[in-house]
């Protein structure tokens, strides 16, 4: 069973180090990938000094782009399991144990660790948390399944959720509408709850008045995404 | 009198819009003898001038096309019109382009990532390291 953990990073220099040593705190046999977007700080070498594989993007793509690279290594070298972590220290690598289990027992391609299936833990301004609520709302009635947080990017995925996102995965909010390509693709989703801590380094990207355009965006993304045809499940290509 | 009767066009406007239709489609065409334009995207603007330019020489169907929309006084608006849905049309297809071009460049940088970071992890020296090998502490480059 071989495991990479995929923590795409974008000027994270001040917190990537802390991220890898405590993914391999958790566990050292997973494999760190960092995929560092482009940044202009030391990220990626720090990412190495610290014993990471980083892979370098040769101009910023964006965090959808950015995993979807750490997907496509992990589908071209064979992994069993992605897990996904972001590379600002939001989350804590020790949570991944709950979601392992929920992926590595067969009851989900896909767990998410969910801020609001649960536990507290975590604060957000009113306003971003009514647009990860919006979002939510939508995608559990396109899907007609309850999805309490779109928005994380702490998953554990097996093989088939990543050769399907190896292939095909959404650019600019990626978590949302992978949500619902998910469920075309009839694979099985499951939400565990989990903590995450404040940013420490570093400043969301999104923020401000692009809180409204990258919501915009996104219900147009989920809306004709969920119109589109293409949605063929794995297996019957 | 018919309540669709329309007016007529002013012929030094048939000629000036004639004119202008001619100067694009010599433009265009310039464009893909000189290889600034490929075909795929010339057609476009070449059917806008072709039509612009029909338009304008042929004033009686200009004039009977005001007819049909119900424009009365000022036929030349139906150019107007014409023009700027083939603008929209030829923008409409750019950003459908550039869609494309941008999800290509997306698929472009993820693999050469990947495969720079196989060469690399081969002791090869990657693209990069080789444009400034000493930066990237690289094996030297053959001299030839």
């Amino acid at each position: 069973m071989r495991k990479v953990a995929i923590v795409p990073a974008f000027d994270e220099q001040g917190a990537i180090g802390g991220v890898i040593d405590e993914i391999a705190a958790f566990d050292p046999t997973i494999d760190v990938l960092v995929v560092d977007d482009a940044s202009g700080d030391a990220t990626a070498a720090v990412a190495v000094s610290h014993g990471a594989t980083v892979l370098r993007l040769p101009f910023n793509l964006g965090i959808g782009g950015a995993v979807q690279a750490g997907f496509r290594y992990a589908a071209k070298y064979d992994y069993d399991i992605a897990m996904r972590v972001d590379g600002d220290g939001q989350h804590d690598p020790s949570e991944f144990a709950s979601l392992l289990d929920v992926v590595l027992a067969g009851d989900a391609d896909i767990c998410v660790g969910s801020r609001f299936a649960g536990t507290d833990g975590f604060r957000s301004s009113a306003a971003r948390r009514v647009g990860i609520r919006i979002l939510a709302r939508t995608v559990s009635m396109l899907t007609g399944q309850r999805v309490t947080d779109t928005t994380s990017g702490f998953q554990v995925l097996n093989r088939r959720a990543v050769e399907l996102f190896a292939e095909d995965y959404p650019h600019d909010y990626p978590e949302v509408e992978a949500a619902v390509m998910v469920h075309k693709h009839r694979l099985r989703l499951v939400e565990v709850p989990v903590r995450m801590r404040e940013r420490v380094v570093g400043r969301s990207s999104i923020r401000g008045a692009r809180t409204f355009y990258y919501m915009a965006k996104v219900m147009l993304a989920i809306l004709i995404g969920s119109l589109r045809r293409r949605a063929t499940p794995l297996e019957e290509r | 009198m018919n309540v669709l009767a329309t007016g007529q066009t002013p012929l030094t406007i048939s000629i000036a819009a004639a004119v202008a239709s001619l100067l694009l489609l010599l433009v265009v065409f310039e464009l893909i003898r000189s290889r600034r334009l490929r075909e795929r995207y010339a057609l476009l603007w070449l059917l806008t001038g072709l039509v612009l330019l029909a338009l304008s020489l042929w004033r009686g169907g200009l004039n009977t096309m005001a007819g049909w929309f119900g424009v009365q006084t000022y036929p030349p608006a139906v150019l107007f019109a014409v023009a700027l849905l083939f603008v929209l049309a030829v923008l409409l297809h750019y950003s459908t382009v550039i869609s494309k071009l941008a999800d290509q460049n997306v698929v472009l940088a993820q693999r050469l990532a990947l495969v720079e970071l196989e060469l690399s992890a081969r002791g090869a020296p990657t693209p990069a390291q080789l444009l400034e090998p000493d930066a990237a502490g690289a094996p030297e480059t053959p001299v030839t």
